[in-house]
């Protein structure tokens, strides 16, 4: 039986009736008790800071040479908050109808509803620490729309909101550790999590200049890892993005949720090489004025300017005209993915779709969207050496975000006691499918406002500083420095990143945006088959010490076993929801089937042996939104 | 195209280093700069060689991890990160000569790669707004005028790359200190602080061994954010102003 610990009374209440009843810990109690943060993107960061400011003791974690360098920093678009300073209708409960009704009404009401509720403070927050949001001519505030919404809630910095945020954050996390009881260790890659009877006690860290492996000991730890996009290799995260952490964590005994819900950001950059290493992202925000199209016709070999309107498909407009080219995510990943699948794809790779901004600029003038737009214009022109002034934009779907995560309860703690789980790195809030600008925001909210109180009423039950016995500690040791002694011997002829590769594309076209059992079988086996040379022919160079070959080795690792528990998940569930589309469970519009009666749960994994994984459910209950199908109609 | 690149090896901290050549065939124009290395690094490992150690993370511009002096020009020819440079930038048959950045406090861990933590003293020592989480005003309650909000964003875009310390001949980090005391000396919310934070991030940037400032700007023409001089200008009138009226004698 799976324990949410959701509280009792009405969903509008029970964040405040949680804060009310929680346990404390007097504050000169509090620098009695340490915690292990692993992770300094936003949810790592603000978390470490927001404890750190209550007299915890915080030992920070990152594989970064920085915490500044953590993902989040790329997150271009936006932050959503139901701050409802456009008057034009949003509340807190309009926000946790839309996210709800984003994730496929597959996620959890309550945890949903304190997101939402939550968005208003996290705005004030980062605007005191000096984040500077844009503003209109008067000195407030300004917002935008972003896809899967009607109102304009989204909250941003230029295209770099994700970076201004986290430098609030990492501001206020390296004060700390001038100021408060926050130390920080970068450069150190968690290897394992140490669990003593089924309680976080601490992890197995690698310095990575030293190749040292120790034993760091905590009274709970919190993972705030990040997304495992990257296994797809070919993604809109950056190239050390890793699922390693989660992994060990889910191996050590806490359960995975929905491990193969990953969305597929629909307007990155397309594939231009086989030499290419990654996707990058252009924001979403563009959708505002741009409109997607391809050619009606099959392999269209002209120019797009020598397409004439009417031989043109602007196929979401089409067929969801009340949201238009602003439809959600998975609805416009997979609408592209069936242009290019069905002969009508673009570009040189004939892998991608338009995006046409000639419309925008007859009707508002060059100028204004180059105001809006123009350093992601800029970007595009730099990376693909196009003017998207003149010529309409290629895009095309790209991993981008996981949805799935290690399971959380509404504390945020896993199964595994005092072990708390943060950010992307959670399956929590987004259900299916997450909505645009919700994670920056999910993440923010994680770290400062939320996990705050439930570690401290978790730690108010635990005597502080209790030892783990040392043999323990030198065995666990003694693992992880033999796992990485085994990958450096195998000796063979195949790089990591040759192995991440096929990896990759095994995923992307096998289970990518459009799933099917027998092509998913397949795919099974072809993992299996992966994973045993990897063991047979990996080639690492040699080097106990900074050796980034090894670090990589060691990620494709994990990579390889996750890979299959998500094939596992994506074939165990037969209906589609959100970015899960089974080809086999469609309406006869070809729009996703869910199948309420038989799915409406989370599939949380457990792990039982190598290779090896155990379902459980964590049954969903909808009491305050009517489960409805989800159109966009 | 092909290439010779004339590449620093340097094992460790304490190595004395060396420049080696390697050549790279078949290289595409639309290559990114750290893919054509990552060519020749499976290159190297299939030979069972040390693959070149490089910094890189996002390869989209804005983490600020990627770094190499290429050609003498940190980031390459354009002024944009390596990740962001093309090899359409180059011609066929060119020698590219690719070097760590060059600074006392930017210490080369291997290779490329060099240790940037003295940018995180800096902003330790006082590149904040010490506000602790919760208890803050309404975010429309604190209005700022549009030019200023704007202005106080471009200070802000800076990624932490260092490029500016390489491109100076003293190795002056003045570029990147400025814009952060500038970001937040333009803003409401980091008037409180402002005098000691001035102090304080100078004091730490001298400490930490980064040269003075003869304001040739080649930092700024380097810098791939175009984080711009009048940054280190108004730094100067926020030291001098704080001097005058120091506190912290
Ligand atoms: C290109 C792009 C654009 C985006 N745009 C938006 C947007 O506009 N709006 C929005 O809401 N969301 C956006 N997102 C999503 C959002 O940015 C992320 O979901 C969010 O920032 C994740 O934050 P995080 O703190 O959970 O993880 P991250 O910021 O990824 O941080 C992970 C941290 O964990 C550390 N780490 C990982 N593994 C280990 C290990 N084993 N040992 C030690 N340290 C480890 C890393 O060093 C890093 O510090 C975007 C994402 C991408 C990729
Ligand atoms: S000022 Fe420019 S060059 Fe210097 S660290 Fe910042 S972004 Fe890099
Ligand atoms: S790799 Fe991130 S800025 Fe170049």
């Amino acid at each position: 039986m799976i324990a949410t610990k959701i509280p009792n009374g009405p969903i509008q209440e029970k964040w405040t009736q949680y804060k009310a009843t929680s346990k404390l810990i007097n504050p000169a109690n509090r620098r009695k008790y340490k915690v292990i943060v692993v992770g300094t993107g936003l949810a790592g960061s603000s978390c470490a800071a927001s404890l750190s400011e209550l007299g915890f003791q915080v030992d920070v974690f990152t594989f970064h040479e920085s915490p500044r360098r953590a993902h989040s920093v790329a997150a271009q678009g936006g932050i959503n908050a139901a701050k409802d300073y456009k008057n034009d209708g949003d509340s807190i409960w309009r926000m946790f109808y839309d996210t709800v009704k984003g994730g496929d009404f597959r996620s959890r009401e309550a945890n949903v509803y304190r997101m939402a509720e939550c968005s208003l403070a996290l705005i004030d927050q980062a605007v005191a620490q000096g984040v500077p949001f844009a503003r209109e001519y008067s000195g407030y505030l300004s917002n935008r729309s972003f896809g899967g919404v009607q109102v304009s809630r989204t909250f941003y910095a230029r295209g770099q909101t994700g970076q201004q945020l986290l430098q609030g954050a990492y501001q206020a996390l390296i004060r700390q550790s001038a100021v408060g009881n926050v130390s920080l260790h970068t450069r150190y890659e968690m290897m394992d999590l140490v669990v003593v009877e089924n309680k976080a006690k601490g992890i197995v860290a690698r310095n990575l200049d030293t190749g040292e492996i120790s034993i760091q000991e905590a009274d709970a730890v919190v993972l705030a890892t990040g997304g495992y996009g990257k296994i797809y290799y070919l993604s809109t995260l950056a190239m050390n993005c890793n699922a390693s952490a989660i992994w060990r964590a889910h191996k050590r005994g806490a359960h995975f949720a929905a491990p193969s819900w990953t969305q597929f950001h629909p307007t990155s950059l397309p594939q231009m090489g086989d030499y290419q290493s990654k996707l990058t992202l252009m924001s979403e925000s563009l959708r505002n004025d741009g409109r997607i199209w391809v050619p009606k016709k099959e392999h269209d070999p002209r120019a797009p300017k020598d397409i004439p309107e009417e031989e043109r498909d602007y196929y979401l407009e089409r067929k969801y005209p009340s949201y238009g080219n602003l439809a959600p995510r998975d609805i416009s990943s997979r609408a592209a993915k069936e242009q290019i699948d069905s002969n009508h794809g673009v570009g040189p790779m004939k892998n991608a779709v338009y995006l046409d901004f000639k419309d925008a600029i007859a009707r508002d003038g060059k100028a204004a969207i180059e105001k809006r737009y123009g350093n992601l214009f800029d970007m595009y022109k730099k990376i693909t050496g196009m003017n998207a002034y003149e010529q309409p934009m290629l895009i095309s779907p790209a991993a981008h975000f996981s949805m799935g995560g290690l399971w959380v309860d509404y504390e945020l703690m896993s199964n595994v006691q005092g072990l708390f789980v943060l950010g992307e790195a959670n399956f929590a809030d987004h259900g299916a499918n997450r909505l645009g600008a919700n994670s920056l925001l999910q993440a923010c909210v994680d770290g400062y406002f939320i996990s705050t109180h439930t570690i401290m009423n978790y730690l108010a039950g635990e005597t502080p500083n209790v030892k783990i016995d040392q043999a323990i500690v030198s065995n666990l040791k003694k693992e992880t420095e033999n796992r990485l002694a085994k990958l450096l011997a195998i000796k063979g002829n195949k790089t990591a990143e040759e192995f991440h590769k096929e990896l990759g594309i095994l995923l992307y076209t096998k289970c990518g945006l459009i799933r099917e059992k027998p092509i998913l079988l397949e795919a099974k086996s072809q993992i299996l088959a992966l994973q045993k040379s990897f063991y047979k022919d990996l080639l690492v160079p040699e080097g106990q010490q900074i050796n980034f070959e090894l670090e990589k080795a060691a990620r494709v690792e994990d990579y390889l076993e996750l890979a299959l528990l998500i094939v596992e998940d994506a074939l165990q569930r037969e209906e589609s929801c959100g970015a899960h589309f089974r080809k086999e469970y469609q309406t006869t519009e070809g729009e996703a089937k869910r199948n309420d009666e038989e799915y409406q749960y989370v599939s949380v994994w457990e792990s039982i042996e190598k290779n090896v994984f155990k379902l459980h459910k964590e049954q969903l209950e909808f009491e305050y939104i009517k489960v409805s199908e989800r159109s966009y109609k | 195209m092909n290439l010779t690149l004339k590449i620093w090896r340097q094992k460790n901290i304490s190595d004395k280093g060396g420049f080696k050549d390697y050549k790279v065939t078949d290289i595409s124009k639309d290559m990114s700069f750290l893919e054509m290395l990552d060519v020749l690094n499976e290159q190297l490992s299939d030979k069972g060689e040390d693959p070149v150690h490089f910094d890189h993370d996002c390869r989209e511009g804005i983490c600020g991890m990627c770094s190499l002096h290429i050609n003498g020009k940190p980031h390459g020819p354009l002024q944009t990160t390596t990740c962001q440079l093309h090899m359409r930038s180059f011609n066929d048959g060119e020698t590219i000569t690719i070097e760590p950045w060059r600074a006392t406090a930017f210490p080369v861990v291997k290779d490329l790669v060099v240790d940037r933590s003295s940018f995180d003293r800096i902003i330790q020592a006082g590149g904040y707004v010490s506000v602790n989480t919760g208890g803050v005003p309404d975010a429309n309650e604190i209005p700022i005028p549009k030019r200023i909000a704007d202005e106080a964003f471009d200070a802000a875009t800076c990624i932490g790359c260092g490029a500016c310390v390489a491109a100076c001949k003293n190795a002056s980090a003045m570029l990147f200190t400025s814009a952060k005391i500038s970001q937040l000396a333009m803003l409401p919310q980091g008037q409180v602080e402002r005098k000691e934070r001035a102090e304080k991030m100078i004091a730490q940037m001298d400490s930490e061994g980064f040269g003075a400032c003869t304001n040739t700007g080649a930092c700024s023409a380097e810098c791939p954010k175009g984080i711009s001089l009048s940054n280190i200008a108004r730094m100067n009138r926020e030291y001098f102003a704080a001097s005058v009226s120091s506190e912290n004698v």
